[in-house]
């Protein structure tokens, strides 16, 4: 019974670990980070802007059904090598968390399944721990936000 | 000691996990729990011994017999502190991989 999505925090560090095994061609794994498009509809976010090379800069955002921003995050790409690294820093807009660094990792593992790294450093154990906590139920009214944003579209078309 | 951050690496080993699932539905002996496992006897002692230095087992002394048996409320403090968190980025993946193997058979 292996869960296909693995995470380490271990006690009084202040990194994080998250793993993960697609059934899916490297190729496409790496499409899913780096075409606007592909990243909007899995993060169920809106890509404001991803310059995928180094010292490029992206931001994303999310909606509530009236057109406010209820989210938003952006940061700078340190590193972009394709199909194998991306490295860059990750700040939530308005929150308490800080800014972060994360290190992700993209590998074939044969021709129809690729593997996920992705190292994130907090700047302390106390924020780290904040964003395991406090992360998980703000993306869940995140999600309702967009769920509604979803039914105000439906409507329009 | 840190307790937590050796009741993460307990449970990052595959065997004590499968122990953990063992005692859940009953508690064991040493002898019992072993015979699971392909695995030679004093390897998994050593895993047991490490699950209840991490207090995520218990013993408890019947007759002659040391039943080993599952802390709940240890089980339940490491199960909180990550799984949320976890369950987030695993539906997040499954979205992923939904969306990429759409497009693929589309193409």
């Amino acid at each position: 019974m292996e869960q296909k999505t693995k995470v380490h925090a271990e006690d009084g560090k202040q990194e994080l670990l998250i793993t993960r095994e697609f059934d899916l061609p490297l190729e496409l794994l790496f499409k899913a980070y780096t075409v606007p498009e592909f990243l909007e509809q899995w993060m169920g976010t809106e890509v404001v802007k991803l310059e995928n090379k180094p010292h490029g800069s992206w931001q994303i955002q999310t909606k509530d059904g009236r057109g406010n921003v209820v989210f938003r995050a952006n940061g700078v790409i340190h590193e972009f090598v394709p199909e194998q690294k991306i490295t860059r820093t990750f700040e939530m807009e308005n929150t308490p968390f800080g800014v972060q660094l994360e290190f992700l990792e993209f590998e074939a593992l044969t021709d129809d399944t690729s593997k996920l790294n992705i190292h994130t450093l907090c700047r302390s154990v106390a924020l780290r721990d904040q964003m395991i906590h406090i992360g998980v139920g703000m993306a869940k009214g995140l999600e309702m936000a967009h769920n509604r944003l979803q039914e105000v579209i439906g409507k329009l078309k | 000691m840190n307790l937590r951050r050796d009741v993460f690496q307990a449970i990052a080993d595959p065997t004590r996990r499968a122990i953990l699932l063992l005692v859940a539905s009953q508690s064991m002996t040493a002898g019992a729990i072993a015979s699971n496992f392909d695995t030679a006897r004093p390897t998994v002692s050593k895993h047991l011994q490490i699950l209840t230095e991490c207090e995520l087992l218990e013993q408890q002394q019947n007759g002659r017999e040391i039943y080993y048996y599952l802390n709940a409320k240890k089980m339940k403090e490491i199960a909180d502190f990550i799984e949320p968190f976890r369950k987030m980025w695993d539906d997040r993946f499954n979205k992923l991989e939904d969306i990429m193997k759409k497009y693929k058979s589309k193409k």
